[in-house]
């Protein structure tokens, strides 16, 4: 298999400041990811890490600078319409459907490509069940991939942290993604699971069929052997 | 009729080509491989490996778990003439080294990148390694090594050499006589190297069919493959007796899915060795003690039924018909959504054996109405030596010896075996050989053992560890430590236990307590306690275990042979033995000699009169600190029962 070479700039992100009232979250921050690249974003606890990840999906509007992606300019998009474009996240504190199996969470992150209505889906007749099926085959290949076969149907909130932690990835990986936002993806996690979370980044960026991956990693030490070639650094300043 | 491994598969493709003969889950879904499409992929890697380089009379290694196209490598070797060897694919890469070089192996074709890495890492000890493939392609992006490709590219390969060589893998075939070697295990000695235990296409497919005929397999059985290939007992459960058979063999999505994949197939055909039994028997108590209080009576009220009327039914003998009708309820309501539970709704025949399985263990599985038997073999014995047949199975028994086998006890007490499934040999090892092997074709088996009155095997302990009781009122009878070892065990109270009494004249025991079990009972009862040392010296802790004791020596007296046996004193140890202090081998069995000499004073003590005894013991912290922890620990007798002779 070629290894994948890193190529042009895929996001840009050109002097973005975030403002809530008189608090400066973000001042005048500016960077690019390039397509397979791994893009870290480091910082202390406040420097506005989750911030930028929230302006780039579309939570937050800056209300200076502007973002690139694929040479389209925003500057005011909603989440919805960042999703469609191709990026996808994933969540500090999970924002799972704790009570659904692992499926059913994964198969919510092909949402935006279900085609047939609600009517259709809820009585599985005609193209919503052929539908169904082949989103459920790129929901198991994810399944495959991240290794967690043997926790298919049970319903999330039983799993361990860890595991959470994946199923999360699963989910932004159904999307089929152009970028991955990956907000904090070892927190709490330990070494092993840190471990296994490092090879499956890299393995989305060189094996999985996305185009790139763009993630945060925390600014702790034994990461295993995920180590981004550029990092974005962002520190805390007097206001 | 000649029968070889490779004939077997193009006989069963001749004539059933579209049934299937294994399964695979691949995204969620079970995918069918059926014996045409096997045969032509086994013709396609004979041919691909065959224009690699690999010839008759060569081994190769094979290392994973249980993946069809591993199987297929295996038959498509066999084919050429060339012997698999199996490893197991949780040995480190330093024990891999002394098989593949023993045996002078070049080609290797493993699971997946782990097993990959195992092979690279090796490579300076083993130089010779020339081709390895790998079947899942998982991680292997940037291996750039010489000699590595993956199974998909051998098979394409293979396949361009089966269109220009049509009658190749037909004539190969033809060329791989009975009396060929078929596969080599390799045995973990527990000193020196391992041995290379060589069997021919005869020895494993004779012993196969035996078993096979033996419990009436038919080719619409079911197995799951979830143990270890390279272990004898899978090889012939998934591997020959599948081709002496043709039933379906399903692989396991992987380790962690097995009891998933167990439910999904309901297999007809089970083997599992009696700790993944108690696992399971676990894990449904546990779940029960969670359940309501009206499931849980329920529960009770009919398990009770069950360990009554259970084992009467499974042994073909009639009950009266309230016990009847009792029991039907039972299976409707409690045992049959059980079994279901387990996954073993359909299990015809199932088998357990590598070591001794408690009675209420076994019982429990057989009052249920799963038909679980016992059977006794070795890998230099192609497995069956003997089997419990449908309605005479018995938990301290191996059953009655199957067709073709021979069996004598020696002087020694030794089991000797004769049967057509013995070993060819030790590769390379004429001397180890010779020693287990005699001439006029017995194999010792080390085990020690009689046959009881009903013609069943009865396994005692290993041969070297038997002694005799000098002096007393036993003098002379045979004292099997593991034996009584073993019935303490079974007291789910009781974690560990050692016997002494060889050239003594009385046996005496030192008991492990079962720290969970011990500490939940103790908690029912409302008694406090300190930590371990201070719960095992509870004088209504010595109480419980003087009952189980006494129960063991009951049990024992009933036995002609081992009534000598019976324990008159014994004691529980303040700390739990553990292999960081060389209390236990690394597979958590006793070592008794050093136990003795590290607490002599104790064994003095339970060979003297004290009903106490001081002691201070060093042990070894998980982070390498040492400690030493002291105590006075009390001594008890147990009642001794006249031998009855009418065994019963």
């Amino acid at each position: 298999m070629a290894k994948r070479e890193i190529g042009d700039v895929i996001l840009d992100v050109e002097n973005i400041s975030l403002r809530f009232g008189g608090v400066n979250a973000l001042s005048d921050i500016s960077f690019d990811v390039r397509e397979h690249e791994v893009r870290a974003i480091i910082g202390p606890n406040g420097a506005g890490k989750s911030s930028m990840l929230n302006c780039i999906n579309g939570v937050y509007q800056p209300q200076e600078g502007q973002i690139s992606f694929r040479g389209n300019t925003f500057k005011h998009m909603n989440s919805r319409q960042v999703a469609e474009m191709g990026i996808a996240r994933t969540f500090q504190n999970l924002a799972l459907f704790k009570g659904m199996s692992v499926i059913d969470n994964i198969m919510t992150g092909r949402n935006l490509r279900i085609k047939s209505n609600i009517f259709l889906q809820a009585l599985r007749i005609g193209p919503a069940e052929r539908e169904e099926s082949e989103h459920r085959e790129y929901v198991e290949q994810i399944i495959d991939f991240l290794e967690i076969q043997a926790h298919r149907k049970t319903p999330v909130g039983q799993l361990p942290y860890g595991l959470q932690k994946r199923v999360d990835l699963g989910r932004a990986l159904a999307m089929e993604p152009q970028v991955l936002l990956l907000d904090e993806p070892m927190a709490g996690m330990n070494m092993e699971e840190k471990q296994d979370m490092s090879r499956f980044i890299l393995d989305v960026n060189e094996e999985f069929w996305l185009h790139d991956c763009f993630d945060r990693t925390r600014h702790g030490r034994g990461d295993g052997h995920l180590r981004s070639r550029r990092g974005v650094g962002l520190r805390q300043e007097n206001w | 009729m000649q029968q070889t491994f490779p004939g077997l598969l193009v006989a069963h493709a001749a004539q059933r080509p579209d049934a299937p003969a294994m399964r695979e889950k691949a995204y969620g879904i079970w995918q069918t491989l059926s014996w045409s499409d096997l045969a032509a992929m086994v013709a396609d890697l004979a041919g691909a490996l065959h224009e690699a380089g690999l010839r008759r009379g060569e081994h190769v290694v094979v290392i994973g778990s249980n993946r069809p196209r591993l199987y297929a490598t295996m038959l498509a070797a066999q084919s050429l003439g060339v012997t698999p060897v199996p490893l197991y694919q949780d040995a480190a890469g330093a024990e891999c080294v002394f098989p593949i070089n023993n045996a002078d192996i070049r080609f290797a074709i493993v699971e997946d990148q782990e097993q990959v890495d195992k092979m690279l890492e090796i490579r300076a000890q083993c130089p010779q390694i020339s081709n390895i493939y790998f079947d899942n392609p998982r991680g292997m992006r940037n291996y750039e090594e010489t000699g590595l490709a993956s199974l998909d590219d051998l098979l394409a390969a293979g396949k361009a050499f089966s269109q220009k060589n049509p009658s190749f893998f037909a004539d190969e075939v033809a060329k791989v006589t009975s009396s060929d070697v078929a596969a080599m295990f390799f045995t973990s000695g527990t000193t020196g190297n391992p041995k290379g235990v060589v069997h021919t296409h005869s020895s494993l497919l004779d012993r196969a069919s035996v078993g096979a005929r033996f419990d009436k397999l038919v080719p619409t059985d079911e197995v799951l493959a979830y143990l270890p290939p390279a272990w004898i007992g899978q090889n012939i459960f998934s591997y020959a007796q599948w081709l002496a058979v043709g039933y379906i063999v399903n692989c396991p999505e992987s380790a962690e899915t097995v009891t998933i994949d167990l439910k999904e197939i309901g297999p007809t055909y089970y083997f599992a060795p009696p700790r993944v039994f108690e696992t399971l028997l676990t894990s449904v108590l546990i779940r029960m003690e969670d359940a309501s209080t009206l499931k849980r009576a329920l529960f009770k009220h009919f398990m009770d039924l069950a360990q009554r009327v259970g084992p009467i039914k499974m042994a073909g003998q009639s009950v009266g018909l309230m016990d009847s009708l009792q029991y039907a309820l039972g299976d409707a309501i409690i045992y049959g959504p059980l079994r279901n539970n387990l996954g073993m709704s359909r299990v015809r025949v199932a088998y357990t054996a590598g070591e001794a399985i408690g009675p209420d263990l076994f019982t429990f599985y057989r009052s249920i109405g799963v038909n679980l038997k016992q059977l006794y073999g070795s890998t230099e014995t192609a497995v069956f030596v003997c089997l419990q047949p449908d309605h005479q199975a018995k938990a301290d028994t191996v059953g009655i010896p199957c067709e073709g086998v021979e069996i004598k006890v020696a002087e020694s007490g030794e089991i000797l075996v004769r049967s057509p499934g013995l070993l060819k040999e030790y590769y390379k090892n004429p001397e180890a050989t010779a020693e287990v092997l005699s001439a006029d074709g017995w194999y010792h088996t080390s085990d020690a053992g009689f046959l009881d009155s009903d013609g069943h095997l009865k396994i005692i302990d290993r041969v070297k560890d038997v002694g005799r009781i000098k002096g007393g009122a036993f003098d002379g009878s045979m004292f099997a430590p593991k034996y009584v070892e073993n019935k303490l065990k079974f007291f789910s109270f009781i974690k560990e236990a050692v016997a002494y009494g060889d050239q003594r004249e009385r046996v005496c025991v030192m008991v492990n307590i079962d720290f969970d079990a011990v500490g939940n009972w103790a908690e029912r009862q409302n008694l406090p306690y300190a930590g371990y040392a201070d719960l095992s010296q509870k004088p209504t802790v010595y109480d419980m275990i003087r009952d189980c004791v006494e129960q063991v020596n009951a049990d024992l007296s009933r036995d002609a042979m081992l009534a000598g046996s019976q324990v008159s004193r014994f004691l529980i140890l303040h700390k739990e033995l553990d292999p960081d202090d060389g209390e236990l081998t690394r597979t958590n069995k006793v070592r008794r000699g050093f136990i003795a000499e590290k607490y002599g004073v104790l064994v003095e003590a339970l060979y003297g009169d004290k009903t106490e005894q001081f002691i201070e013991t060093q042990v070894k912290f998980e982070d390498g600190r040492t400690g030493a922890i002291s105590a006075t620990l009390q001594l008890r007798d147990a009642k001794i029962f006249t031998p009855v002779q009418a065994a019963a």
